[in-house]
């Protein structure tokens, strides 16, 4: 610690300042990665516990446990803790750890609004959480919150909801900004944009779309503040607006927003997939260019998720046609990992087999969501089981499996310990059984007509609504396996090297581990 | 945004805030703010582009009535459908449940509307045609839908709708589908 420090002293800092004043105050971007991280777990265990009274409900055909308007608060707000506190939160923190890691900067360009974008998120996710204990209930409307369901008959919390978007949206614009000058601005010498680790480039990319579509939702946020208290009628169609904008203007911000929460688990899997089939990734360039499609493709499908409300038929093909062309470039990365696995010497250590179940699991979610482009199809598909399957596929085992994987393949760098693997391969196990277990039930029952969000089913639903919530039991609760294996690598166990995985590449190795509170003040020279 | 070459990036590194990053993080701020503006440009540009395309049946009116030449060989079904959004207490009803008309000839429709509350109420109707192909060659001098209306409590109203077809409707168009939704539209009175 003490040779990387010693560039510093001229600037009075030698380590973490002590106390409770250090997380408040902190700029430093390892700090505030961590912070990111623990929040995004802590959601995750919030959202999860939500999930669980949803199964719970949905054990048994019939209303058991749970009203049906707090079954509509759960469902909403399991959605928008999952999307804007777990995945998005969790892949800002991994930046703010890796980005300067592996450009080789010593923090991230703007410290200060870092400190900023972390510490406005608790408090938009704790007014989100308070608005439960009020007598009108938390928002009900779903985390896509279709007007009118959220103006003219939404819960007076509704306007809680609405702050709490516009903090988080402010949270992640200025979180972005931070790591597209970052990027842009502090790599290292001969470090070019070509030579980036793809979770750089990823996450470049993603940054850009967050700065593109956050404001976005802001907006339509904004619109229904107004026609709730302001009386304008955006979506008001008595006052000369329209319900069917709102989802034009949600979509156009909501799906570029699945392909954030995406982008950098397909940088995460990029760098762990050659790093233990040892070799270097197939196609680098390729995977650039996909990525770059894919971000565009993003801004001219949004209408897939509307197909129903009465689009005219040109429209209905131009965004089934444009839907189809993303699975293109998406089939290029996967290509490109299978490739890049073809003939390597594998190894299967925790991060791997996520990296790998993400993957083949990812893969199955892009082909129900191919599926449903299919637009007289998705007549039938939309608003059943079938997309609650698809996107629980791309997301869980997609974008939180990247994540984890990604958890595990660094955090011996953050700890300098091994994590135990053991537990680790355990976790992984209950996790994949899990997640299949939950999910898979669910193409069949959308296929046949299960329509979601209804707190209650036909009966020959009922066996596998049954399997699905044995399956969510599972793995919700082996995340804790998750959280004690997190916990031990922090407390000890075998030291870590600095390389960490033999094979790895990356500056990110070359420091040493566990990470000293300073790194490259000296920025290191890629050749 | 983001118009650093590669070269140029390179090097620049301290352990301050690169000189560039200021600039930097300045336009990324004015993309924001830009696409905070988009968002609100969406709503103009959504009503320019159904119009153009006449999705939605947002007809705009009303039109100069000219005499088109009436094409006596076809004869188009129109049905008329009233709807009441949900909370919206009044009758409303179109006297005719469907007329045929030719391509070209001017056409009055009756619809009625009662208020049964005990208080004056403000109603405005929102039109929709369907098929949407047809909604630009659907024109009318008199509607309405163009314009909000007032019932006093208990008053009942005939309300007329002038239409005619342009012969240029497409000529595997039989029918059309005029609807319409009332609302309560108390919140927005003129
Ligand atoms: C090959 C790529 C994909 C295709 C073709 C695709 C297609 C679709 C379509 C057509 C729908 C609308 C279904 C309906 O409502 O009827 C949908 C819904 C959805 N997709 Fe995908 N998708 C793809 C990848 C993804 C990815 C990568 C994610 C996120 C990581 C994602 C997340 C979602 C979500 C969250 C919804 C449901 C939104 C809601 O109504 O609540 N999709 N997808
Ligand atoms: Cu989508």
């Amino acid at each position: 610690m003490t040779t990387a420090t010693a560039h510093h002293d001229d600037h009075g800092h030698h380590g973490p300042a002590k106390g409770i004043m250090r997380w408040v105050l902190t700029t430093n971007h390892k700090d505030i990665g961590s912070m990111y991280l623990w929040f995004s777990f802590t959601m995750l265990f919030i959202g999860g516990a939500m999930a669980l009274i949803i199964r719970s409900e949905l054990f048994q055909p019939g209303m058991q446990l749970i009203e049906p308007e707090f079954f509509n608060q759960m469902t909403t707000m399991h959605g928008l803790i999952m999307v804007f506190g777990v995945v998005m939160p969790a892949f800002v923190g991994l930046a703010n750890w890796m980005v300067p890691l592996m450009v080789g900067a010593p923090d991230m360009a703007l410290p200060r609004m870092n400190n900023w974008s972390f510490w406005i998120l608790p408090f938009a996710f704790g007014m989100l959480l308070l608005t439960l204990f009020t007598e009108a209930g938390a928002p009900n409307f779903g985390w896509t919150f279709y007007a009118p369901l959220s103006t003219t008959y939404a819960p007076s919390s509704v306007t809680f909801f609405i702050f709490g978007v516009h903090m988080m949206g402010i949270s992640s614009i200025m979180g972005a900004i931070n790591i597209v000058v970052t990027i842009l601005n502090l790599r290292a010498p001969g470090m070019t944009l070509m030579k980036m680790p793809l979770f750089v480039w990823t996450w470049l990319i993603t940054a850009y779309l967050l700065i593109a579509v956050m404001p976005v939702l802001a907006g339509v946020v904004t619109m229904m503040l107004m026609d709730i208290h302001f009386g304008t009628s955006f979506f008001d169609a008595a006052g000369g607006g329209d319900p069917v904008l709102f989802q034009h203007v949600f979509w156009f911000f909501g799906h570029p927003e699945v392909y954030i929460m995406i982008l950098p688990a397909f940088g995460i899997v990029s760098q762990i997939i050659p790093t233990f089939a040892r070799k270097p990734l197939f196609g680098y360039a390729s995977m650039v260019y996909a990525t770059s499609s894919i971000a565009f493709l993003s801004f001219i499908v949004w209408a897939h998720h509307m197909f129903t409300v009465g689009l005219p038929l040109e429209t209905e093909l131009f965004f089934m046609y444009a839907t189809m062309l993303i699975a293109i470039p998406t089939g290029v990365k996967v290509f490109n990992w299978v490739s890049t696995m073809f003939r390597g010497s594998m190894t299967f250590e925790t991060p791997m087999l996520f990296a790998l179940a993400f993957v083949v699991l990812f893969t199955i979610g892009g082909f129900s969501g191919l599926m449903l482009a299919i637009a007289p199809a998705d007549f039938q598909y939309h608003d059943t089981y079938f997309v609650v399957a698809h996107f629980h596929y791309v997301l869980v085992p997609g974008a939180l499996f990247g994540i984890i994987a990604g958890v595990y393949y660094w955090l011996p760098k953050w700890t300098g310990n091994y994590y135990d693997e053991k537990l680790g391969k355990f976790h992984f196990w209950m996790s994949f059984i899990g997640v299949n277990v939950t999910f898979f039930p669910m193409h069949f029952i959308g296929l046949a007509g299960m329509p979601r969000r209804i707190p209650d089913y036909a009966l020959q639903f009922a066996d596998f609504n049954a399997i699905a919530t044995v399956g969510a039991f599972i793995f919700g609760f082996s995340q804790l396996v998750l959280l004690y294996v997190v916990i031990k690598s922090i407390r000890g166990g075998e030291k870590a090297t600095d390389e960490v995985w033999e094979g790895a590449e990356g500056l990110e190795w070359t420091i040493p581990s566990p990470a000293p509170y300073h790194t490259f003040a000296e920025p290191p020279h890629v050749k | 945004m983001g118009s650093h070459s590669p070269k140029e990036d390179v090097g620049k590194h301290s352990i301050k805030q690169a000189p560039k990053s200021g600039n930097t993080a300045f336009k990324l701020v004015l993309a924001a703010v830009a696409m905070f503006g988009f968002g609100f440009a969406l709503v103009p540009l959504y009503d320019v582009f159904c119009e153009i395309t006449g999705i939605n049946g947002k007809i705009t009116g009303p039109v100069e009535r000219v005499e088109h030449w009436v094409d006596t060989s076809r004869t188009i079904k129109v049905q008329f459908i009233t709807t009441n959004n949900a909370g919206m207490p009044w009758e409303f009803d179109a006297l005719q449940e469907q007329v045929k008309v030719h391509p070209g000839a001017w056409t009055q429709a009756e619809f009625w509307a009662l208020n049964p509350t005990k208080e004056d109420m403000v109603g405005q109707a929102v039109p929709s045609v369907s098929p949407s192909e047809a909604t630009e060659y659907v024109q009318k001098t008199e509607c309405f839908c163009f314009s909000q209306q007032s019932l006093k409590a208990g008053e009942g109203r005939n309300m007329p709708l002038i239409f005619s077809i342009d012969p240029r409707l497409p000529p595997h168009i039989r029918t059309i589908t005029m609807s319409y939704t009332i609302f309560d539209a108390g919140a927005f009175a003129e």
